[in-house]
């Protein structure tokens, strides 16, 4: 409950500042009990610079590594880190989600990441999102495994959706999870007959022997039918939220739409994609700002339209490594280990910096080049499930993985 | 086995007369070959509809009307054979097809400076246009394009859009279907993102004369044809990888011509194509090379060759390896990108030093040799033989490829020396792709779906871009899959419920001619609603329906609907 009344006192000042009006302060208690907690997971694809996303400008080896990308420490540039606790600052185009920190509704986790030593993209990327690392054959996912774990009879079709054209692995599994690429396009669109042609394949569907297009089908129509009488129509974001026009931007949309609709979210997924910057990475300006300014976008506008309802909501980004500390011959950054994760949201014990810093001398890298790492993803994972979706035993999530101490950041 | 049965085997006029002389030399070798090839073929003789529509399905991209019928004259074990030998078939139709799509046989110089370019400048233009007179409206921007120059820009997306084009017409309507899986599956296994930078200018080039010619070729020539390409070059930033500081460089301080003894061609073949390429001298090498110092090591090709072209991520190699192959790549670069040059090894970006990969010692001083010295290496270890035969089985078979035939693919990938059609063969003649288990055992790709269902309807002239547009919507937008894995070729990627909701979308805007961005057929012929039906359970889906998918299909109301329920059944979403 600390957290809560944290978020009472110190959010209502965040939320002036990105421009909220602070009425809607008076009705957060009542509204936290009445809805169910709801995670938003962004996955962002390609390996984010996690030295250059969450800056650590007290390290004087941080910019003897990277004479062409390093971000100035505050105060030493117009385009300098936003200060985040005197050691680390946010990358200048994160600056954004700065008030979200300093009203202690934001957390990082820093130096986090896999046990598995692969700089594969791919296998990071499965083995962080079935949250077993190294072993290859898990089929489902941690969130798909959550959903077992909590499976409930009030359980809604949107109980976990990606807004993205495929399932991701982390909701691959037993449950039924929704992949919809356009809420506004998901049912079957007929020509005067629609009705029968939708209700013909429905019942092919529910026929057949085939079990993958068997459930995957009866788990579409039962959304159809419900995002139906949920009637959503045009939306308009709350609050003068802005989602950047892109496909991240958009998913976040659908995201926050879904969530005001009251149909049952729990789970959410989101892409951000493109975070594999070998070349020409850019500091201050360049691949990596573009990106992170689309990331913080679409972040603050959903912080901003949830508006209250982020009472109930932590909002959780992942990669699936970190980048080399040392830039490469062509101003950009091959592939690492440890990365930084954020965690958002008006349960979250924010205004901190979690996890202990390795330092990033040659000597204290991972193999002589990478940040190396000294919190296991699964524990940030574990922290989350346990804390925000309030599953007690998450062994069955993360088999074979005991977290260590609860970080503290819920 | 006598000389006639092994002629009916291997129809190439070139193969008889030196089996001929090896029969003299010695009878036994080459009769032997003869009753191993033989003894492990599991085609059935008299092969079912069933059967005859599962080759269709994995050989092609599934039936057309008639050709269940068309394949049984033939014989089925010589329907196979000659989808193996593409250039047996002739296939006259698909050159009238792809006619009007002009970019597809440019060379990249050519599209460079005829598509490009004009459409860089016209884009500068326009933007400094714009910031000399600034308007209000967001729309000004646009506004300020002069009509040549919205034409220009107009002009570059279409080397795209003929190039999706070509894919989607080539699946529907080549008489060489196994030929078109093949462009399709090698493509992606050396995928390329059309949306990373000046990739795109090479795509046509890429796939047209660095994947097309090899599809059914050398593992190790189609490798190099990669690697030298300069829309891998670019994709993967090896053409920006250079020597170390510190590193001893083959050319430390000349300014000779590059390479005089093999002025390579820009990736084509000399002559056949566009014009002659000028004689590539130093002015030639990438701007860097010229005016910067070398800075250093990229280590993105090096790393996806091993993973996801030859070894596999599991194939053994270690950190060590990706920068040890890094530096045998440096120099391997682009000649002038931006006008569409080709590729050029560059001595002064290359790193002489002796390296250590896999355990091989290439020795100091080999210039460009070192990258052919590490394509050598990879393409015949073994860890290569097992992983492309997986990845071929997976294509073929099913999503959990059956070890044995992974093994038995596997083998003859080592024995041929990485010929990729005896390893094809092995595959599609084995008990394993005959198998029961293996019948409809894979879920279409949406690639394999739009084009089974473009052939499925037999629309005799489809508009392509509209199908293009539904790939998209599927999540397998043609030439843009961003990571270098390529599209995944495993149910779970495309069976969810957005995605199977928009494959009966696409079922029923197809059969009604109102998909977006226009008609993809035109309206179907006068026909009965039991004759558009028939048609496509006898002749595409060999009668072979649940009852359930039977009865609705029997309500439909029109010709029209019956084909959209057969299209959006779970029935048709296998192959």
């Amino acid at each position: 409950m600390i957290s809560r009344r944290i978020f009472l006192k110190n959010g209502g000042l965040a939320l002036v500042s990105l421009g909220f009006a602070p009425a809607f302060l008076a009705r957060t208690s009542a509204a936290a009990n009445a809805r169910g907690r709801v995670l938003i997971t962004i996955f962002q694809r390609g390996a984010v610079d996690g030295l250059n996303m969450i800056v650590p400008f007290g390290e004087r080896a941080y910019y003897a590594a990277r004479p062409s990308l390093a971000i100035a420490a505050p105060g030493r540039s117009q385009d300098a880190a936003a200060d985040l606790d005197g050691f680390f600052g946010l990358h200048p185009r994160l600056a954004p989600l700065k008030p979200l920190f300093d009203a202690r509704q934001m957390a990082v986790v820093h130096a986090c990441g896999s046990p598995d030593g692969t700089r594969s993209h791919f296998d990071a990327q499965d083995y962080m999102e079935t949250a077993t690392p190294g072993v290859k054959s898990t089929q489902d996912g941690w969130l798909n495994r959550y959903l077992h774990a909590r499976e409930h009879q009030a359980a809604t079709p949107f109980r976990a959706v990606a807004l993205a054209p495929q399932l991701p692995r982390a909701l691959q599994g037993l449950e039924p999870a929704l992949a919809i690429g356009q809420i506004s396009q998901f049912g079957i669109r007929g020509a005067g007959a629609g009705d029968m042609v939708q209700s013909s394949f429905e019942s092919q569907y529910a026929a057949a022997a085939d079990s993958v297009l068997n459930s995957t089908g009866r788990e579409a129509f039962d959304a159809v039918r419900m995002l139906k009488n949920a009637n959503l129509g045009q939306y308009t974001p709350a609050n003068g939220a802005e989602y950047p026009r892109s496909a991240f931007g958009e998913a976040l949309r659908q995201i926050a739409q879904l969530v005001k609709a009251d149909v049952g979210l729990e789970v959410a997924f989101a892409e951000s994609g493109n975070w594999d910057h070998h070349v020409n990475e850019g500091a201050a300006v360049g691949l990596l700002a573009t990106r992170l300014d689309d990331l913080a976008r679409g972040i603050t506008a959903l912080v901003r339209d949830l508006g209250d309802r982020m009472q109930d909501v932590i909002i959780l980004t992942m990669s699936e490594f970190g980048r080399a500390v040392a830039e490469n011959g062509n101003r950009g950054t091959d592939h690492g280990h440890g990365n930084a994760m954020m965690i958002i949201g008006g349960p979250v014990r924010g205004g901190k910096v979690y996890g202990r810093w390795p330092g990033l001398a040659p000597e204290q890298r991972y193999e002589g080049r990478d940040l190396a790492v000294t919190t296991d993803f699964r524990s940030v994972f574990s922290e989350v499930v346990r804390g925000h979706l309030g599953l007690t035993d998450t062994r069955p999530v993360f088999p074979g993985f005991t977290a260590p101490t609860s970080l503290g950041f819920l | 086995m006598n000389l006639t049965a092994f002629r009916h085997r291997t129809p190439s006029a070139l193969v008889i007369p030196l089996c001929i002389v090896t029969l003299v030399g010695s009878s036994f070798v080459c009769s032997d070959r003869t009753v191993v090839a033989s003894s492990s073929s599991a085609v059935p003789a008299n092969a079912d509809d069933k059967t005859i529509v599962h080759v269709l399905n994995r050989l092609g991209f599934g039936a057309v009307p008639g050709d269940i019928e068309r394949v049984r004259r033939i014989g089925l074990e010589k329907y196979i054979e000659q989808q193996l030998r593409p250039e047996t078939i002739p296939d006259q139709d698909m050159t009238a097809r792809l006619a009007t799509l002009d970019t597809l046989t440019l060379n990249s110089r050519e599209l460079a400076e005829d598509y490009f370019m004009p459409a860089q400048m016209a884009q500068r233009r326009a933007k400094q246009q714009a910031a000399s007179q600034p308007t209000e409206s967001a729309t000004g921007k646009r506004e300020a394009r002069t009509p040549e120059q919205a034409q220009m820009m107009q002009a570059q997306r279409q080397v795209f859009t003929d190039l999706a084009q070509q894919k989607i017409l080539r699946a529907v309507y080549s008489d060489r279907q196994l030929n078109e899986v093949l462009v399709d599956f090698w493509f992606n296994h050396f995928n390329v993102f059309a949306g990373k930078g000046l990739t795109r200018n090479y795509l046509t080039e890429y796939e047209r004369d660095g994947i097309r010619p090899h599809v059914l070729g050398k593992f190790r020539d189609l490798l190099e044809a990669t690697a030298t390409s300069p829309a891998m070059l670019f994709y993967l930033d090896n053409w920006q990888s250079a020597a170390a500081e510190g590193a001893t460089t083959a050319a430390p301080n000349t300014r000779t011509r590059v390479n005089p003894s093999n002025p390579r061609r820009p990736f084509g073949r000399p002559g056949q194509i566009g014009r002659p390429p000028r004689q590539r001298t130093v002015a030639d090498l990438p701007q860097n090379a010229q005016t910067r110092k070398p800075r250093g090591l990229n280590e993105n090709y090096a790393r996806e060759l091993m993973e996801l072209h030859t070894l596999g991520v599991d194939g053994g190699y270690t950190q060590k390896d990706v920068q040890e192959v890094a530096r045998a790549f440096t120099g391997w670069t682009i000649a002038n990108p931006r006008q569409g040059g080709g590729f050029v090894f560059d001595p002064r970006m290359h790193d002489d030093g002796e390296k250590i990969v896999l355990g091989h010692r290439i020795k100091a001083g080999g210039g460009e040799r070192d990258g052919k010295d590490v394509l050598d290496i990879l393409a015949s270890h073994p860890a290569t033989a097992r992983f492309i035969a997986t990845k071929l089985v997976r294509r073929f078979v099913a999503d959990e490829p059956p070890q044995s035939l992974v093994d038995r693919a596997a083998e003859r990938f080592r024995d041929t020396k990485g010929d990729i059609r005896e390893v094809v063969r092995t595959i599609v003649t084995s008990r394993e792709f005959f198998a029961p288990e293996a019948y409809r055992a894979k879920i279409k790709t949406p690639f394999e779906f739009v084009a089974s269902a473009a052939r499925a309807t037999e629309a005799d002239s489809i508009n392509a871009m509209p199908l293009v547009q539904t790939m998209r919507e599927l999540g397998m937008a043609p030439y843009q899959c961003q990571p270098p894995t390529g599209y995944a070729d495993r149910a779970e990627a495309w069976v969810n419920t957005g995605a199977l909701l928009n494959r009966m979308n696409f079922a029923v805007a197809l059969t009604e001619g109102r998909l977006r961005g226009g008609r993809a057929s035109p309206p179907p012929r006068e026909q009965s609603i039991e004759a558009a039906r028939d048609q496509i359970v006898d002749q595409v889906l060999a009668r072979d329906l649940s009852s359930s998918t039977r009865e609705t299909v029997a309500k439909a109301s029109r010709p029209s609907q019956a084909v959209a329920l057969l299209l959006g059944s779970p029935e048709f979403q296998r192959r």
